[in-house]
């Protein structure tokens, strides 16, 4: 049986989404003087802080799936290892994340200081990809990776919050699709790095983790160097120190809306197959090898970096929060096409089906944080992300394991169609519980 | 520090770091090269010498030319010169008349595949495998095979595992993924959502095998039917059986309950009594199916920790306080044809 969970897929062929000249200001974005407002000063839909950030993300992934690609074939072929024992950290790590996403988030929100929060969850990634080449045994492996993914629960809620505190509000579904597709981009050239060097080098997974490393610790001086250090900061009428009433409170948080929009994501997120099943669906159907299987995350990428900023622009002027509830019935197709429309052809159904995950993804992942990061107050703005994204990861989590027992108890077609049907009857009421506070 | 100044710095720390890499990357290139002009540092034989007689199989893994590819010494000399055939493979059985050969494939994507070879390391048929090879086995007579592969995503952000074991008929059809057979916990119909099945060992009737099945975060000793399509549990805690020559016992690698659950130690099992010995003069975790040279003693291969990617494979007699020996230095996946 196979689990398989991802926050978003992780590869796809390169674009060029900064093509939007939209995305080119220069505008002096986050640059403003300590005591104003940081969030928005700029005239542009995008600023330049959107667009750094989206160039660390950039080049943190090419970091972090160039590893990604090789990992598995790393430890079986050069350090003699079973996959078998480290499936089980993989698990403990979903805990941790959630934990850490949270605190972090709270950290930030806190200090007022979401670059340094942010920075050192990159940090702490780039530390991992230092270690990594030099240890062997399996605990030391599985505390480097976990290092890595802590790195990453660190980091995500502060970065959203900076991101949200950049755009203008009405260009907030723009701004995350901007920095969704270059992540996605970094996602793509990750793994071609790594697979050129090793066709250059046969047995070259030192200099992939050293090409790794390089990239790891240009993200973190892109983050340092370029992102202002009151970047997302929100101006407090005392700085420092600030007055104890004036302290941010944790019951800030979960303002009612941001709990109806955790709730939705949360209930949506039982619903979301891992992208693994569904590529072990279309596998099923026959057509081609298994071995093909990355490819298909890779075109799953291909689509999401394509669509990431266009669905961010629809959410601007359709409602994020409809976008990101309607994003699940592309996902409902998509699990139509893997079953039966691929039953009748398996290249219409493949590639409908990785057009649609997509979709989903473009229509969600970044949309989340926008709809998330509106529903609080701006000073409690990281931890309402964190709060809503951990609920989606924690209830993805749940979604696996229940998946699985549907799939050995009824079958792959009929299980996925099933979850397709349970979409469809959630969506209506979701959308009308999110109609009130629409502002997201 | 102003905008040109960072941008200065940024250039600066991208020329090293990327400059460095680089230089990383051709720098273990070269290695490679010159691995590829290294002869082994082992002694070695012309392959007829070693043909006739019973003969130990094994993957060689010193950093020469011969990297990965499988050798032979006879089996009453395991420490002299060894043979090298032409192919190479990750894990390697082999039989008087067959051979199984699982190997990873580099490629644009990376390919794995299980190859059927004749008693002269001829390729007679090959099958894909749905990831990492990590086990194969053939009946004694040659005409049973199975594989087990590591089921992953392309990458450690997709979270578990799985694996896939399938037995075929040696030049014939596949008789299914052992996930397929009606399985039996404690004499109870189970279908746990975390059935695991690997490493395959058979008995000599051509219908019976042993694997270990894993459920809910327990491992089994099962017995498996290939004519009822059935496997029941006999025996808790046992990884990667291998019967004995003379089929009584099964030689397996038992979790370490004191540790996290990720070191094994070597044990045998007595199938009739269920008398379990642990071999604790291994100190060392073993990840590997063994394989028994002769009645009293096992085989398996151990990474060395001072040389990436070189392992040995070391020889235990199944007493408790037996202490491990270097039997092939320089090599992995043993199999013993006598």
């Amino acid at each position: 049986m196979y689990l398989s969970l991802r926050d978003r897929p992780g590869a796809g062929p390169a674009a060029d989404p900064s093509t939007d000249p939209s995305t080119e200001t220069d505008a002096p974005t986050g640059t403003s003087a300590p005591g104003a407002d940081g969030s928005a000063t700029s005239g542009r839909p995008v600023g330049r802080t959107v667009l750094v950030l989206g160039f660390v993300s950039l080049l943190t992934d090419i970091s972090s799936e160039s590893v990604s690609a090789i990992l598995p074939l790393y430890l079986a072929v050069v350090v003699g290892l079973s996959p078998a024992a480290y499936g089980v950290v993989e698990g403990l790590y979903q805990g941790v994340s959630a934990l850490v996403r949270i605190g972090a988030g709270w950290v930030s929100d806190r200090t007022g200081r979401p670059k340094w929060v942010a920075l050192s969850g990159y940090a702490a990634s780039a530390v991992s990809r230092v270690l990594l080449p030099l240890v062997s045994g399996l605990g030391a492996i599985s505390a480097v990776i976990t290092a890595d993914r802590v790195g990453k629960g660190i980091r995500t809620a502060p970065r959203d919050a900076m991101i949200a505190a950049d755009a203008e509000p009405e260009h907030l579904g723009r701004a995350f699709g901007l920095h969704r597709s270059l992540d996605a981009v970094g996602a793509f050239l990750g793994p071609v790095l790594a697979f050129v060097v090793l066709w250059l080098i046969p047995g070259g997974y030192r200099s992939v983790m050293v090409l790794s490393l390089a990239f790891a610790v240009l993200g973190v001086a892109l983050l340092a160097l370029f992102v202002p250090a009151n970047a997302g900061a929100v101006a407090r009428p005392a700085p420092e120190p600030a007055p104890r009433a004036d302290r941010v409170r944790w019951r800030e948080v979960p303002t009612p809306e941001l709990l109806r929009v955790t709730a939705v994501a949360g209930v949506l997120g039982l619903l979301t197959v891992g992208d693994g099943f569904v590529y072990l669906v279309l596998l099923d159907s026959g057509g081609f090898a298994a071995h093909w299987f990355p490819v298909l995350y890779v075109a799953t990428s291909a689509s999401y970096l394509l669509l990431a900023l266009p669905l961010g622009r629809l959410a601007d002027r359709f409602g994020r929060a409809r976008v990101l509830v309607l994003g699940h019935l592309a996902l409902a197709a998509a699990y139509v096409c893997a079953t039966l429309l691929a039953d009748r052809s398996v290249v219409a159904g493949t590639l409908a089906t990785v057009l649609l995950l997509g979709l989903f993804y473009a229509a969600t992942d970044g949309v989340l944080s926008a709809v998330a990061g509106q529903a609080v107050s701006e000073r409690v703005r990281a931890s309402g992300i964190a709060l809503a994204q951990t609920a989606v990861a924690l209830a993805r989590l749940v979604a696996a394991v229940g998946f699985g027992v549907l799939w050995l108890v009824v079958g792959p077609t009929a299980a996925l169609l099933g979850v397709a049907a349970a979409l469809v009857v959630v969506v209506p009421p979701a959308l009308r519980v999110l109609r009130p506070g629409r502002a997201g | 520090m102003n905008g040109r100044v960072r941008l200065a710095a940024f250039a600066g720390l991208s020329v090293a770091v990327l400059g460095g890499s680089t230089a990383y990357a051709l720098h273990e290139r070269a290695d490679n090269e010159a691995r590829e002009r290294t002869p082994p540092s082992v002694p070695t034989a012309v392959p007829s010498a070693a043909a006739s007689g019973p003969f130990i199989a094994f993957r060689h893994t010193g950093v020469d030319q011969e990297y990965g590819v499988v050798a032979t010494v006879p089996l009453g000399d395991p420490s002299g010169a060894r043979a090298f055939t032409d192919v190479a493979c990750d894990r390697v059985d082999a039989t008087a008349t067959t051979r199984s050969c699982l190997r990873t494939g580099r490629g644009v994507v990376t390919s794995y595949d299980a190859f059927e070879l004749d008693d002269a390391w001829a390729e007679t048929g090959s099958a894909p495998l749905p990831g990492l090879p990590s086990r194969t086995r053939l009946s004694d007579d040659g005409t049973l095979v199975a594989t087990t592969a590591f089921v992953s995503g392309h990458s450690y952000l997709s979270h578990g595992f799985s694996t896939a074991t399938e037995i075929r008929r040696v030049g014939g059809e596949s008789l299914g993924n052992l996930e397929e057979f009606a399985l039996e916990i404690d004499g109870r119909k189970a279908a746990p959502r975390d059935r695991n099945l690997w490493g395959v060992t058979f008995a000599d009737d051509d219908r019976t095998f042993y694997v270990t099945v894993s459920s809910r975060g327990r491992t089994y000793l099962a017995r498996g039917d290939l004519e009822t399509r059935t496997i029941e549990t006999v025996a808790a805690d046992v990884e990667c059986p291998s019967l004995s020559p003379d089929g009584t016992r099964v030689a397996f690698k038992q979790a370490d309950r004191r540790g996290d659950g990720r070191r094994w130690t070597p044990a045998v099992l007595d199938l009739a009594t269920g008398e379990r010995t642990v071999l604790t003069g291994e100190e060392r975790s073993v990840d590997d199916q063994l394989e028994w040279l002769d009645d009293d003693t096992v085989l398996y291969g151990v990474p060395r920790t001072d040389a990436a990617g070189v392992s040995d494979v070391w020889s235990l007699d199944v007493a408790p306080d037996a202490e491990p020996a270097v039997l092939i230095e320089q090599a992995w996946s043993p199999s013993v044809v006598r």
